[in-house]
């Protein structure tokens, strides 16, 4: 029986020798069915800020297409890189967010390889809870770090509150933790004898983080980077609560105060300053894209 | 350069035991294989050496030094090991001076040392390279670079060669001998390839379960094996063990295999195993070389008897021939002319002159 079904399947069988199976190639239909799927629906929103922000008001209120540009014009772009505030703005996001990452990078790097080399009473549990703290929102956190600040504030006489710069001991709370998970997993995949050859070699356990961790992780400390980057230049609620004065706000929250007057909404220059906001973000990943992926995907793998 | 010496050297892990209580003396220039199973304590003994693993109880000493407390570091050791664990991001140089540099050296110094291992490694032309761009056997140069450059007291090497095929490693294990002719530092190198270990060691340490099984030159292992482990892990193909007793009939020592097979013995093992009990549960340790294809003339010692050989193995210079022999496989080694063939029988000699006698028990060598 089985041999006959074997004869019968043999002929019957078509195989194209020297080009893609038929799986193969509805596999890739349909990926790509799918993909231009999802880049349609991410890549609509910021095409229509696009086309809004190159709109004056007047046409924006009009009742035309809203998807056409009938009378471009760059007025928003002039009117809001001509205002001291916008730069002001988006001075204090460069600052935070820079700053944040320096803060981010000197607490997570030194505090991965503790966890993932120095083998010490508790480091496997201090390494889980450090990332379970990065599961709190930060909509349950930022009360009580605001009461934090306040009584710091009363009692010191430091005033934190209402100053760019407090956002620079709190978005860490964010950023500290998921990154020191990634450089927990990097760390973890580099083989152990690397280290141990460079102990042997008279390295310092801080000569071999400086310099043989640091440069071989790279890839690892870029995608940290990105991350902390990405999540201080977005964040909305912690800026949106910790500062008020205008001259201290940074760009999320200063577009939508001063760019929302009562129930005016000045649409056009809310695109172009989101627009204008979310470049940067993206430049860093166009240029880092490769090493964003590999230094996830290390950490995927070995978390 | 300096002599290592290892004194009741013991390693816990919790509840295991990996090392126990080890002594050994290397001796100054002497090359030391540490051989044995996986698990067997011979890595970790060699990482206490280094001062990789913490000793749980004993004394380490290099060069007369107790170190036991004392930093890899300020050992004065170099290391190789198994994956190589060259700096990824460093190229063969830089690999190699990593360690200097650490020490301040100037770099003039650095330099001719560099220059002068790359020579004797023949690694000169890749000086430039990173590691990636290396294949396995160069970059196993360049891990014994890293060591040789440092000019340490002892060399240590981690199954340095595993990751090798089996080409390019009979080919490194000749550049470390040179090597070690050249620079006549002292080594303990650890393997769990016996050939390995008897190719390239003065001395070789055979462990089992934390234990040193015997320590001896490779021709002293071969031919004098103290326990059944030894016997049965040292050659190539494994050493026969057949159960046997020992019998006197007509005033003559035998050894019988089963029923219809006995051997005489020759006289001076006679004369050797006479104080073992008759009738006790023994065992007859014969090398494959020591099986081989009859002679047409008698000779002392060596007698004759008929075989139905299982599988046949031509290796080119021999034949390896497999058959059962008192309900277990035997191997022996014939001549590739002696018309050995699968299925077929062969009249076969075994050499008594080179037999070895074990307790079945205890597995010591009578």
């Amino acid at each position: 029986m089985s041999t006959l079904a074997i004869d019968k399947a043999g002929p019957n069988r078509k195989i194209k020798y020297g080009s893609m199976s038929r799986d193969r190639v509805w596999a890739l239909r349909w990926s790509y069915f799918f993909l231009t799927l999802f880049a349609v629906f991410s890549l609509t929103p910021p095409l229509y800020m696009l086309i809004t922000s190159l709109k004056g008001s007047a046409e924006i209120s009009a009742a035309t297409n809203p998807w056409w540009v009938f009378h471009p014009t760059l007025s928003n772009y002039v009117e809001l890189l001509g205002s001291n505030q916008y730069l002001r703005f988006f001075w204090n996001s460069a600052m935070v967010s820079v700053g944040v990452v320096v803060v981010t990078m000197l607490i997570s790097v030194p505090a991965a390889f503790a966890l993932a080399r120095m083998k010490f009473w508790g480091s496997a549990v201090l390494a889980t809870g450090i990332f379970l703290t990065y599961l709190i929102p930060d909509s349950l956190l930022f009360i009580p770090l605001f009461k934090m600040f306040a009584a710091i504030g009363d009692f010191t006489g430091i005033q934190l509150i209402n100053r760019w710069y407090v956002l620079l001991f709190i978005y860490p709370t964010l950023t500290v933790p998921f990154c020191t998970w990634i450089m927990i997993s990097y760390f973890a995949s580099i083989p152990k004898e690397i280290d141990e050859a460079a102990i042997i070699d008279g390295a310092s356990w801080f000569q071999t983080l400086t310099r043989i961790f640091i440069p071989v992780a790279m890839p690892g400390l870029i995608a940290a980077t990105i991350f902390a980057f990405t999540v201080s230049w977005a964040q909305f609620l912690y800026p949106l609560v910790f500062t008020t004065s205008t001259d201290q706000l940074v760009l999320p929250v200063g577009i939508i105060t001063t760019l929302i007057k009562g129930d005016v909404f000045n649409w056009g220059q809310i695109m172009t300053g989101a627009l204008l906001g979310a470049a940067p973000p993206l430049v860093i990943y166009a240029f880092l894209m490769d090493y964003y992926i590999a230094g996830l995907t290390a950490g995927a793998t070995k978390g | 350069m300096a002599e290592v010496n290892l004194r009741k050297i013991v390693k816990r892990y919790d509840d295991v035991e990996a090392v126990r209580g080890i002594d050994l003396d290397i001796a100054d220039h002497e090359f030391v294989v540490l051989v044995g199973p996986s698990g067997c304590g011979k890595s970790t003994t060699l990482r206490m050496i280094a001062g990789l693993e913490d000793i749980t109880d004993g004394d380490i000493m290099i060069g007369g030094d107790i170190v036991n407390d004392v930093p890899p570091k300020d050992r004065d050791i170099a290391m190789v090991f198994q994956n190589y664990a060259l700096y990824p991001h460093m190229t063969v140089a830089e690999n190699m001076s990593f360690g200097l540099r650490l020490k301040r050296y100037p770099k003039a110094e650095i330099k001719t040392r560099i220059d002068e291992a790359a020579r004797m490694l023949d690694i000169v032309e890749l000086i430039d390279r990173k590691p990636k761009q290396l294949s396995g056997g160069q970059r196993q140069r360049v891990a014994m670079g890293r060591a040789i450059v440092r000019n340490p007291k002892v060399f240590l090497f981690d199954e340095p060669l595993s990751n090798l095929d089996a080409k390019l490693r009979v080919q490194m294990r000749i550049e470390i001998k040179k090597v070690h002719q050249k620079v006549r530092t002292t080594t303990v190198y650890v393997t769990h390839d016996q050939v390995e270990a008897m190719t390239l060691a003065d001395r070789v340490v055979v462990m089992n379960k934390g234990r040193i099984e015997q320590i001896g030159t490779p021709q002293e292992l071969y031919h004098k094996p103290a326990t059944r482990f030894v016997a049965g892990f040292i050659g190539s193909p494994a050493m026969n063990f057949l159960p046997c007793q020992l019998e006197e009939n007509a005033g003559k020592m035998h050894i019988r295999l089963t029923e219809r097979i006995a051997f005489p013995l020759p006289p001076d093992r006679a004369a050797r195993y006479q104080n073992a009990k008759q009738g006790e549960k023994l065992l007859l340790g014969l090398r494959p070389e020591h099986i081989t294809e009859a002679k047409g003339h008698a000779e002392p010692g060596i007698e004759a008897f008929d075989a139905l050989l299982d599988v046949t193995e031509p290796m080119g210079m021999e034949t390896l021939i497999y058959f059962a022999l008192a309900g277990k496989q035997v191997c022996g080694r014939v001549n590739p002319n002696a018309c050995a063939h699968d299925g077929e029988p062969l009249r076969l000699a075994v050499d008594l002159n080179n037999m070895h006698l074990l307790n079945e028990v205890t597995g010591a060598v009578i």
